[in-house]
């Protein structure tokens, strides 16, 4: 052992004290959490980026215009549609035996995995099939030939060919070489009489209709007063002999008005062919939207884009919902998150306010407590249930009982409604407002309370005057969590009066306005409606995205202008202290 | 221990001369106070003089906030607090069972420790005395907050910004805004908890000067830590001391001559 000279200790002792630091607990060196706690965040942060950013590009892209691809096969046909998505895929057995002998020779040394495209063919009514899987090896040629149309119909779907020709009513125009102003305005014209057939249909007969039933409600009601027989029924009975004769030209004419518009609409038709030269020939009014895909510019598919965003954001959903708008949905939620915060808000407040100002502070308080908070944490189905059983069978049955008799079996409140579902809502709600207004009322400085009741004032002038307003910023923070949740519920409407497709608004312009017992469309349930309810998944897909990013677009606005309001009252009564 | 000199009811003392101004006369008779089961003031006796400043002066957590609490009751609000003894105002005993809280409290003014003007503008935080009261002529409203304003010393400041926020002033004109809405409603006494401890000494001086305007019209209670403060501006002293009332007489003599030994270690700063 060589003799340890002062340069070999020092280094020694050096490397002992390194071995040493080293010893210390890992906790105690450095910020080992550190790590752990950012890397949560990036993580959280990351998934919440990814999910808005996937909807939104998903939900942009949808109404853009994309180019028809037509594919010639080996067999000779042609299939025409666009492009969705490509995907490799393992080719079954017996169809790789089925194959010529070069294809399953590449295939094979593919490992058996061959690539294949979904093209979006449309014209359901000839094919049975929106959709078509082409595989690679079956095709010989793709390219996108001008002159090919995408056709958006009221019904069956899109169609994907070439205009044949038109008939405006005798003049018939081949589709080659076509006038596309002469063909836009012909396309407009006929547009417009649908509206009005729409509109004299709809409205104007089922005006003439609600009449109807509700001078037949008025007999009713008198039969179930007075008796059957009884001079006051005989005498409703006979108003409504006399008016039945006066509606009943009115109904006539509007319907011989409309079969009129209906029989010149017929006369102008459109002939298509499709890209393997099958022909429909269909109304020019059934056409909703037409561009030819192939040949347009930007300008035109900006056009086309904003056009099917209007139609989407004003316009009632076709198609078991899968085309056409959703205002009807856009306004249900709308509504009906509106009427849960008129509801929640002063229940929740004023439950509050007793909880903190006014409870004596003890167990049975504390109980209370308890139990709101835990409500928070029931699942929202069982809200629906109880909305179901208690708000529409219990109240609305006894409200249809005492006001509505006559219209009996048919119920008026006693099912679902946007008023039982806005209710149902308010209660599911109510233990985020009270907790965040109780945490607000607490948050209010003892110095003002006792200031105000230093200047004589009552315990509730003190509320009503100090406290309140102090705490209104908060009490804002409690009702737009609670207006959050309420937005994006879906489980508990299904039971409680949301629809597939709602037949009238909830407000319009008859009286009394604001229909408190219809059922209504809400964007939540539309998403789940179109995307996994729906005859074509496949055709819903676009549709749950562009919906997602309206709900989350609506959500964002509401909450948006709720914490503007809120921040004004900040400004205004909390500031700063000195 | 209750060896507690007060001014003789009835005897004029040179103090009761140079007063002899509006307000209330304030007495305290055996007062006890209990949080729960801790005692806090024991057998306090005092007679507040009409139109006179009183300082409560001792060291912390010697119950001067809490008597001065007391006397408009604010300490109902308080959870477990049991009293015991009488306090009158102007002969009435303000603990009696049919006393209407509300009306005592709107006799006394009170301004507390920190500054706490209302979030509302400086006109509503002046009237909020006679708004809650219902008074609703703009006339007398404006007349009430231009004389309350002036009588805290603060009209020049505001009288331009009325309507802006009283939350926006400098913590001194919070305070003297705080002094106004407790005058405005022309209580008979006025309590203060230690008014100037949450101020720079500037804002201090300008209190003390308003303190010294206000005295004469109104019975005035000071709870001060500051001792320099309790002798510039009082003229009785009330030394407490672990929630007894050690010696209560004239500012001068307790300053300058204490007859205990206690109040003098404390008045020269030896503890406290």
């Amino acid at each position: 052992m060589p003799p340890a000279t002062a340069e070999a200790v020092a280094v020694r002792s050096a490397r002992r004290a390194t071995r040493r630091a080293t010893n210390t607990a890992l906790a105690a060196r450095g910020e080992p959490a550190l790590f752990l706690l950012g890397g949560a965040l990036a993580f959280g942060i990351i998934m919440i980026v990814g999910f808005l950013a996937m909807v939104f590009w998903n939900g942009v892209v949808t109404f853009w215009p994309k180019p028809i691809h037509v594919a010639t096969l080996s067999d000779g046909t042609a299939v025409a549609g666009e492009q969705m998505r490509s995907e490799p895929y393992r080719i079954s057995g017996s169809a790789l035996q089925a194959l010529p002998e070069a294809v399953r020779r590449q295939i094979n040394a593919n490992d058996g995995y061959a690539v294949r495209t979904l093209y979006r063919t449309g014209n359901y009514d000839l094919y049975n099939d929106d959709y078509r899987w082409i595989s690679d090896y079956e095709t010989v040629k793709v390219g996108t030939p001008p002159g090919l149309f995408f056709l958006e119909r009221m019904e069956w779907g899109p169609f994907i060919g070439r205009i044949k020709s038109i008939d405006l009513a005798g003049n018939i125009m081949d589709g080659a070489g076509l006038d596309e102003k002469q063909l836009a305005t012909a396309h407009a014209a006929a547009r417009a009489r649908w509206q009005r057939v729409r509109q004299i249909e709809h409205t104007e007969i089922g005006h003439v209709n609600r009449e109807i039933e509700e001078e037949r409600l008025a007999a009713r009601r008198e039969m179930l007063r007075h008796g059957e027989g009884s001079p006051q029924h005989r005498r409703a009975l006979a108003e409504v002999d006399a008016h039945a004769a006066s509606l009943k030209g009115t109904y006539d004419r509007l319907s011989s008005e409309a079969a009129g518009i209906k029989d010149i609409d017929d006369k102008y038709r459109i002939t298509l062919v499709d890209i393997g030269g099958r022909e429909k020939t269909m109304k020019l009014s059934d056409l909703v939207l037409f561009y030819p895909a192939n040949d347009l510019g930007l300008g035109g598919q900006i056009r086309v884009y904003l056009a099917r965003w209007l139609e989407f954001l004003t316009d009632e959903p076709r198609e078991a919902n899968t085309e056409g708008g959703i205002l009807p949905a856009i306004f249900g939620t709308f509504a009906m998150t509106i009427l849960m915060v008129i509801a929640v808000a002063p229940f929740g407040v004023m439950t509050a306010l007793y909880l903190r100002e006014y409870a004596k502070q003890g167990r049975l308080v504390a109980i209370v407590r308890i139990s709101v908070n835990n409500l928070a944490g029931v699942p929202s189905i069982v809200y629906g249930v109880f909305g179901l059983g208690f708000f529409a069978y219990i109240l609305g049955g006894s409200i249809d009982q005492f006001f509505f008799p006559e219209r009996l079996p048919n119920p008026t409140f006693g099912t679902g409604g946007i008023l039982w579902s806005a209710l149902t809502l308010a209660l599911l709600t109510v233990p985020v407002v009270i907790v965040a207004t109780e945490e607000a009322l607490a948050a209010v400085p003892r110095s003002m309370r006792e200031g105000s009741l230093a200047c004589g004032a009552s315990k509730w002038q003190t509320i009503r005057y100090i406290v309140l307003p102090r705490a209104m910023p908060g009490i804002m923070t409690g009702l737009i969590l609670a207006m959050a949740r309420g937005a994006g519920e879906v489980a508990p409407l299904m039971l409680v009066g949301v629809v597939k497709l709602a037949p009238e608004l909830p407000i319009d312009g008859v009286f009394p306005f604001l229909h408190l017992e219809r059922s209504f469309m809400h964007l939540g349930f539309h998403i789940f409606d179109v995307g996994f309810q729906s005859r074509n998944s496949e055709a819903g897909k676009p549709m749950v995205f562009v919906t997602t990013l309206l709900l989350i677009f609506l959500v964002a606005v509401m909450n948006a202008s709720a914490i503007v309001i809120r921040n004004r009252l900040k400004r205004k009564f909390v500031g700063s202290q000195f | 221990m209750a060896t507690v000199i007060n001014a003789p009811a009835g005897e004029k003392t040179a103090y009761h001369v140079r007063a002899g101004g509006e307000g209330a006369n304030f007495s305290v008779a055996g007062f006890n106070l209990w949080y729960g089961a801790k005692q806090a003031l024991f057998d306090i006796d005092m007679e507040i003089q009409k139109g006179l400043v009183t300082a409560l002066i001792g060291p912390s957590g010697c119950g001067k906030s809490t008597l001065l609490r007391c006397m408009n009751r604010m300490n109902d609000l308080i959870d477990g607090i049991r009293i015991g003894g009488r306090m009158t105002l102007d002969g009435s005993d303000i603990y009696a069972p049919r006393v209407d809280v509300i009306a005592l409290r709107k006799r006394m003014g009170m301004v507390f420790q920190k500054p706490n003007p209302f979030p509302m503008s400086i006109f509503e935080n002046v009237i909020y005395p006679l708004r809650i009261d219902g008074v609703r002529d703009r006339g007398v409203l404006e007349q009430v907050c231009e004389r309350a304003l002036r009588g805290a010393a603060i009209w020049d400041e505001v009288k331009d910004r009325l309507s802006e926020s009283a939350l926006g002033l400098s913590g001194g004109q919070q305070q003297r805004l705080c002094i106004a809405r407790a005058i405005a409603a022309d209580p008979e006494v006025l309590l203060m908890d230690e008014p100037c401890s949450a101020l720079d000494p500037i804002a201090t001086s300008k209190i003390e000067e308003l303190i010294d305007e206000l005295k004469g019209h109104y019975t005035i209670i000071i709870v001060t830590h500051n001792m320099q403060q309790a002798a510039r501006v009082s003229d009785n002293t009330a030394f407490m001391y672990l929630g007894r009332l050690i010696e209560y007489g004239d500012t001068d003599g307790m300053f300058t001559n204490p007859k205990l030994v206690k109040t003098q270690e404390y008045v020269t700063g030896r503890f406290g």
